[in-house]
């Protein structure tokens, strides 16, 4: 399960096209399941729902599904993808028209096809903007369900929380350009304790720093725990101060959201690209006197 | 998935969608409120023309009146097929339809060789169909049956593909609607430019009459038309009737030349692979 996070024109919809051979690159080669992407059999194995997008109106939803399953060149029989229908929810309304379809509804029958031809990938693009909460739950449970089964998902979606439940790994663009990558334990960094101590002693407080960096307001006390997660660090860390006398009002973990990981990131590529341009008009101002100067 | 079943699919859906769209219906009604208005209006004619008109001169009036019906006949196909053509391939891409059809494993050339064939069909087979009860109407009305239906239906069928087949390439590169509307008007525009150029020829002005011919080699369609017009009139009735009726716009003066036919097949292929090339470029 990766996600694909980044601000608005980042190009997460154009990396997704151009792995699916709808965009050609302006340069560079894109693999899709061991092949160029550009070769139609990489998309075999691959089911998509994109952003914005329309199901032919004059077709029903059974027989939108019955023709993906033929493009696709798949063997499924129509109780299958019946079945698919029914996990999206839209069992009832597998002979009605799509042009009476809502925009939800339209969503839930684009998850149907990414997900009717036995995909080994599915590729999801902002696959709830049109869904109400009860929906977002649904598409939630379904992506859930994949992962159990062993399918591959790229998920695209502004939703921070969404991807930060549901995937394993991420990978944030930023003006076209990967500025970070790796599971959500690696991106989200120091993981923080936070603790309210009384009758602190000084024993207690040099167990409390030869545990992590601590950062002390009142009686609260928040210690950067190591970024890999164990099973021993908390629990003898309570153990010892409550050993050494310290009363222990509260523990709580304390975890930096992806959201202010994903902000910090990009304000701080930001940063440094102001700071490059800035840098090449002071060398072009330079270059330009030192020309004048001759 | 093999490109021909990809291709086989595409046709299929391309007709499922041109009869499920109004399109078809705006096509029957047309097409059969055409039918009887011919039919009344072969039947009263040489009834109520008050002329004692011989055997010949009813056979060229008959003739010219069919032509004239079938003119009507490929311009309903013309239209018919030109805002269909646009909506199919132009439209899907801007709708998204064209995201979620493409993001699987088929080739854009496959699929736009699916959509021509499903145009072909749907514009041949009405072509052909409307044609043909029209010949029974005349055979019916005034006892008039053309010398080379087969032949004249065949030809009407190759101007439509001819159509649709420059409407396939707009769509690839305008709007849909745009795409009608510049096909359509490019094929009434042949069509004067042939008239003006049949004038010219009856007139014995040669600049004028290469205006139909030039425009005849850029886009096919008068040409075959004018074919199709032949195999439809009675030649031995033309024949009698003398050099009154050159330049006359609904009868045409000779058949189509194989090597014309030949330029007709290499323009559509030239033009569909233009749309294909076209086509496999866009980003979507």
């Amino acid at each position: 399960m990766v996600g694909l996070l980044g601000p608005n024109g980042a190009g997460k919809t154009t990396v997704i096209k151009m792995l699916l051979g709808l965009v050609t690159p302006d340069a560079g080669e894109a693999m899709l399941l061991g092949r160029p992407a550009r070769e139609p059999a990489a998309r075999v194995g691959v089911g998509y729902l994109p952003e914005l997008f329309r199901y032919q109106p004059w077709l029903t939803a059974a027989e939108v599904l019955a023709l993906h399953v033929r493009l696709a060149g798949a063997d499924v029989p129509r109780p299958e993808q019946r079945d698919c229908l029914e996990l999206v929810g839209l069992a009832d309304r597998a002979g009605d028209r799509i042009g009476g379809f809502s925009k939800g509804m339209q969503q839930r029958l684009g998850l149907a096809v990414a997900l009717v031809a036995r995909p080994e990938l599915v590729v999801l693009d902002e696959p709830t903007s049109a869904l109400d909460p009860l929906g977002r739950a649904d598409v939630r449970d379904i992506v859930l369900s994949l992962k159990s089964r062993g399918v591959a998902v790229l998920l695209n979606s502004h939703l921070i929380g969404e991807v930060e439940r549901v995937c394993d790994r991420a990978v944030i663009l930023d003006h076209g350009r990967v500025v970070a990558s790796g599971t959500l334990a690696e991106l989200l960094g120091t993981r923080e304790l936070r603790l309210r101590l009384t009758d602190l002693t000084p024993a207690a407080e040099a167990r409390l720093t030869a545990t992590g960096t601590v950062d002390r307001q009142g009686d609260w006390f928040t210690v950067a725990l190591p970024a890999v997660e164990d099973d021993t660090t908390v629990p003898d860390l309570v153990r010892d101060l409550a050993a050494a006398g310290v009363r222990l009002h509260a523990v709580e973990p304390a975890r930096i959201s992806l959201e202010q990981r994903l902000l910090g990131i990009l304000r701080a590529e930001n940063a440094r690209a102001e700071g490059k341009t800035a840098e090449n008009e002071t060398a072009e101002h330079k270059s330009a006197e030192n020309g004048s100067d001759r | 998935m093999t490109t021909v079943r990809t291709v086989l699919t595409i046709a299929a859906l391309t007709l499922r969608e041109a009869s499920r769209r109004r399109v078809l219906w705006a096509l029957a009604v047309l097409t059969v409120a055409l039918l009887g208005l011919s039919a009344w209006g072969f039947s009263r004619l040489l009834a109520e023309s008050g002329v004692d008109l011989t055997s010949g001169q009813a056979r060229l009036v008959a003739s010219q009146l069919l032509n004239l019906v079938m003119f009507g006949f490929s311009l309903i196909a013309a239209l018919g097929t030109a805002f269909l053509t646009g909506p199919t391939l132009s439209g899907e891409t801007e709708s998204g339809i064209a995201l979620s059809v493409l993001a699987r494993p088929i080739r854009r050339s496959a699929l736009l060789l699916g959509k021509w064939l499903g145009l072909v069909v749907f514009g041949s087979g009405f072509i052909v169909l409307a044609g043909l009860a029209q010949c029974l109407v005349v055979l019916w009305t005034v006892d008039y049956w053309p010398p080379q239906p087969a032949t004249a239906l065949a030809l009407l069928a190759a101007q439509t593909t001819v159509l649709l087949t420059l409407g396939l390439l707009l769509s690839t590169v305008i709007s849909p609607m745009a795409s009608g509307v510049v096909a359509v008007g490019l094929f009434g525009a042949t069509w004067v430019a042939g008239v003006v150029g049949g004038l010219g020829a009856a007139l014995g002005n040669e600049g004028v009459a290469r205006v139909g011919t030039v425009s005849r080699v850029l886009l096919p369609t008068d040409g075959l038309w004018r074919g199709a017009m032949h195999g439809f009139q009675d030649a031995a009735a033309l024949a009698d009737a003398g050099p009154g009726f050159d330049g006359f716009p609904f009868l045409s003066q000779s058949a189509l030349s194989p090597a014309y036919l030949a330029w007709a097949a290499v323009w559509v292929a030239m033009i569909w692979g233009l749309a294909a090339t076209s086509f496999v470029r866009k980003d979507l």
